[in-house]
């Protein structure tokens, strides 16, 4: 009996010791770092070179970390949150409890380029139609022809008010049409299928074969080339442009580890962080990789023009845009 | 008989303070951070709310006709593949919505085995997806409430010649209207708090309050709408219920001799008739999608490590829900008036993700850890399965009579052993059956995951949302046929059980 307690007191003091190491909290979206995602990885390649411990978080997406941050306030337990967009950039801006990230803005490789100081971007997509090829013959190419376009081909949407992707469609109507976006939302929606609640929804309604377009992100097909062996998948390339989306991360000013969560947000844009994204995390890199991108990566729509709002212009008109999206397609 | 001994308050007392817990700080949160903002319901919120009731009316009406005309072909009849229909039936509910979703749409979608039959996107694929999910549970509740008359009332029906109409209206209506109005009510709150069906088929047209709540609690991060909004669905929730609870004459249970069950009512060829369309209408609604889950999910299951970690998080969640709530439900079931029933059914009332957010706030300064996570999702599981297995478990103690009681009181049998000898063999069915249910709905429930956070806990409805995430939906659909076995195999057990007592 004697023998087994001294043999767990050893095993807490071990236990101890082990945790003694610095731990770095870090919100992050449920996906980066499911078994699927880039997380595992790079935690392991980020411990390799630190004495410590990365503990992620995980939560439904990006909004979900916007929401638990201002849940928390100034008590957040996050020392770096990894995953807000710039949609939602504003919103956590005005929070306060973002610190400055200090990482030099040029080693950021987003279109448009970078200079915010406070949220550094780690990966970046154009949102894209994607269409099964096998169906459709002539995909539109622009977004004028997919408003205008034969109403029995239907497409998947997501919806704006649970989605982030569904925000972004959103955006990318007002982009285009500006005042007339209720117009265009009136003469879409007989070709509208369905708006599910989120992205995985609508792509698992779309791989069932319900509809033969749905709106993700350019670099969908990389997944069926390189995963599925088949370039059947398709992202439309759109001549009046594609919305951007910027995935950011930023350190939390009250955070007790600003050292570490500073030399974990230089690490981010490292080949090491980078490498993984392309095939795990299926977005573009926002900074050097030490592999060339994928062979399949290179047949991908590589859009003409970027179209973006900025964090304020979103923040300011988000609600009423929703209120108008939804007025039009219900009436 | 109202006896409020200590011991039959501190279910509800446990209950009622879980959910103080999640609505207290949000309110208190709400307060604290701009308040309560006038001009909450506008025009579209009244839009709402008649489209939550139109489908969750619909929904609850089609589940119930059939699942009591289910139940009653299923009570005085023997064939074939009848156990595994009745297994069958318990699993719908442990399936994540979406799953349920795409096997329906592999059925009557655009690239369905019947395409075009019915147009699914819309009420009509809403409801579908409803019926499908609770008209089982209906039918399995019903023919519970069935199986607890006592076996001479039937053969004193058919010793004065009743005819089946008669055994209907005499003999099984007073045991029915009571489930019904019961079951009718637990239907309407399951299916008014429906998001992920709703928004899927119906799209942007089709809000209903949970959906409203959503956008509030997690697009707009509107505390004060979500809270005023919440309000508005608990009335609603706590008027139906109020309604189903206007519960009527009921016979009291008579001491029974439990004769071996046979039934001779419904011979006739048009009650032959009836019950046969019944049992393949249920059929037809109830095992085409896990045929369609069965064959797109088989190549695709892959014994990985996370699918076995998924499976025994699931395991041990659904366990640990069960028993959780196996222990609230059972003073509650006890004592049948208002106050309990309202109690019990707090779980559904509240919205989850009202419940879930405060449950955060409420913790929020401790390190949530994995066991802390876990606590968390069982505590919000067993409270959302607590009024199934009330309602199971009222049936249990309604059959065990007010005679067997006096006996016992008379023969001063009392405590360990009265409810070792006397009320456990007869309540242990239904312990079995609200153990299972409870288990089945806890394994398919997201809300708490999703709003909490993994911290490392996966279920495996958690991995099919990973996957599907991950482009993986091929991978998904093995998972879900995981799932759907692991259910099926422990109705199988539970069913095994009970019917080595007979």
């Amino acid at each position: 009996m004697r023998k087994v307690f001294i043999a767990l007191l050893s095993l807490i003091s071990w236990t101890g010791v082990a945790v003694a190491k610095e731990i770095l909290t870090i919100y992050t979206y449920e996906s980066f770092v499911s078994t699927y995602g880039p997380g595992p990885s790079i935690k392991a390649s980020f411990e390799k070179n630190c004495d410590c411990e990365i503990k992620w978080v995980a939560l439904g997406d990006g909004v979900a970390l916007l929401n638990r941050l201002k849940l928390e306030g100034k008590n957040s337990k996050a020392d770096v949150v990894l995953g807000l967009d710039t949609n939602i950039t504003e919103e956590a801006h005005e929070l306060g409890v973002f610190g400055a990230h200090g990482v030099n803005v040029n080693l950021v490789k987003v279109p448009g380029g970078w200079t915010n100081t406070e949220f550094l971007p780690f990966d970046y997509g154009h949102f894209a139609i994607v269409y099964d090829s096998d169906k459709i013959k002539v995909p539109p190419t622009s977004l004028e022809e997919l408003v205008n376009g034969d109403p029995a081909q239907k497409i998947i949407l997501e919806d704006p008010r649970a989605s982030t992707p569904g925000l972004g469609f959103l955006l990318w109507m007002k982009s285009v049409y500006g005042d007339r976006a209720d117009e265009a939302w009136k003469k879409l929606a007989p070709r509208i299928l369905t708006t599910a609640p989120g992205w995985s929804e609508a792509y698992a309604l779309f791989i069932k074969g319900e509809a033969p377009m749905v709106f993700s992100y350019v670099t969908s097909p990389a997944y069926h080339m390189i995963e599925e062996k088949t370039s059947r998948y398709k992202a439309a390339e759109f001549s009046d442009g594609h919305y951007l989306q910027i995935e950011v991360a930023g350190m939390l000013e009250a955070s007790p580890h600003q050292a570490l969560a500073h030399q974990f947000l230089n690490f981010m844009l490292s080949p090491a962080f980078q490498n993984e994204i392309p095939v795990k995390n299926w977005m573009m890199p926002a900074g050097e990789t030490s592999v060339p991108l994928p062979d399949a990566f290179g047949q991908l729509v590589k859009p003409a023009k970027t179209l973006l709002f900025t964090p304020g212009e979103v923040s300011k008109n988000r609600r009423e845009w929703i209120a108008e999206w939804l007025k039009a397609v219900n009436g | 008989m109202v006896r409020l001994s200590a011991a039959t308050l501190i279910s509800p007392f446990i209950v009622l303070g879980l959910i103080a817990c999640g609505v207290v700080p949000l309110f208190w949160f709400m307060v604290t951070s701009g308040g309560f903002h006038a001009s909450q319901f506008d025009a579209s919120t009244l839009g709402i709310l008649w489209f939550t009731l139109k489908q969750a009316l619909l929904s609850t009406g089609l589940s119930l006709c059939l699942g009591l005309g289910v139940a009653r072909a299923l009570a005085r009849r023997r064939f074939a593949g009848r156990t595994l229909l009745i297994n069958l039936f318990a699993v719908p509910q442990a399936l994540p919505a979406i799953v349920a979703v795409l096997a329906i749409l592999a059925i009557y979608g655009n690239t369905g085995w019947l395409a075009n039959l019915i147009n699914v996107y819309g009420l009509g694929g809403i409801v579908l997806v409803h019926v499908f999910f609770n008209a089982p549970l209906a039918a399995k509740l019903f023919l519970n409430a069935l199986d607890g008359i006592a076996p001479e009332r039937f053969k004193l029906a058919e010793q004065l010649l009743f005819s089946d109409f008669d055994v209907f209206k005499l003999v099984e209506w007073p045991t029915l209207q009571s489930a019904a109005s019961r079951i009718g009510g637990l239907i309407f709150l399951v299916c008014a708090a429906s998001f992920i069906v709703v928004l899927t088929l119906g799209g942007p047209g089709a809000t209903t309050l949970e959906v409203a709540i959503y956008q509030a609690l997690r697009m707009d991060f509107d505390v004060g709408r979500a809270i005023s909004l919440s309000l508005l669905q608990i009335i609603l929730s706590f008027s139906i219920l109020v309604l189903a609870s206007r519960t009527p004459f009921r016979f009291p249970a008579a001491t029974s001799l439990t004769l071996l069950r046979f039934r001779h009512d419904g011979a006739g060829l048009i009650a032959r008739i009836m019950d046969f369309s019944f049992v393949l209408l249920a059929v037809m609604i109830v095992l085409p999608p896990f045929i369609a889950i069965g064959v797109y999910g088989l190549p695709y299951i892959n014994f990985s490590a996370a699918l076995l970690e998924a499976t025994a998080f699931s395991i041990f969640i659904g366990t640990a829900s069960a028993v959780v709530c196996l222990g609230l439900s059972c003073s509650l079931a006890r004592n049948q008036h208002h106050f309990q029933r309202l109690v019990s059914s707090m779980g559904l009332i509240v919205p989850p993700a009202v419940l879930a957010t405060g449950w955060f706030l409420a913790v929020q300064s401790f390190e949530i850890s994995v066991a802390l996570s876990l606590c968390l999702i069982v505590a919000l599981n067993s409270l959302m399965a607590l009024p199934f297995a009330v309602a199971i478990l009222a049936e249990g103690f309604a059959s065990l009579g007010v005679q067997h009681q006096r006996l016992c009181a008379q023969l001063n049998i009392k405590g360990w052993s009265k409810f070792r000898r006397i009320d456990f063999p007869a309540l242990k069915s239904a312990v079995l059956h609200a153990l299972l249910l409870a288990f089945v709905l806890s394994l398919g429930d997201l809300t708490a995951i999703t709003l909490l956070g993994t911290q490392g806990v996966i279920t495996l409805p958690a991995l099919t949302q990973q996957q599907m995430g991950h482009y993986r939906s091929h991978e998904a659909g093995g998972t879900a046929l995981v799932l759907t076995l692991l259910c099926l195999c422990l109705a199988s057990v539970a069913q095994f059980a009970r019917a080595r007592d007979d």
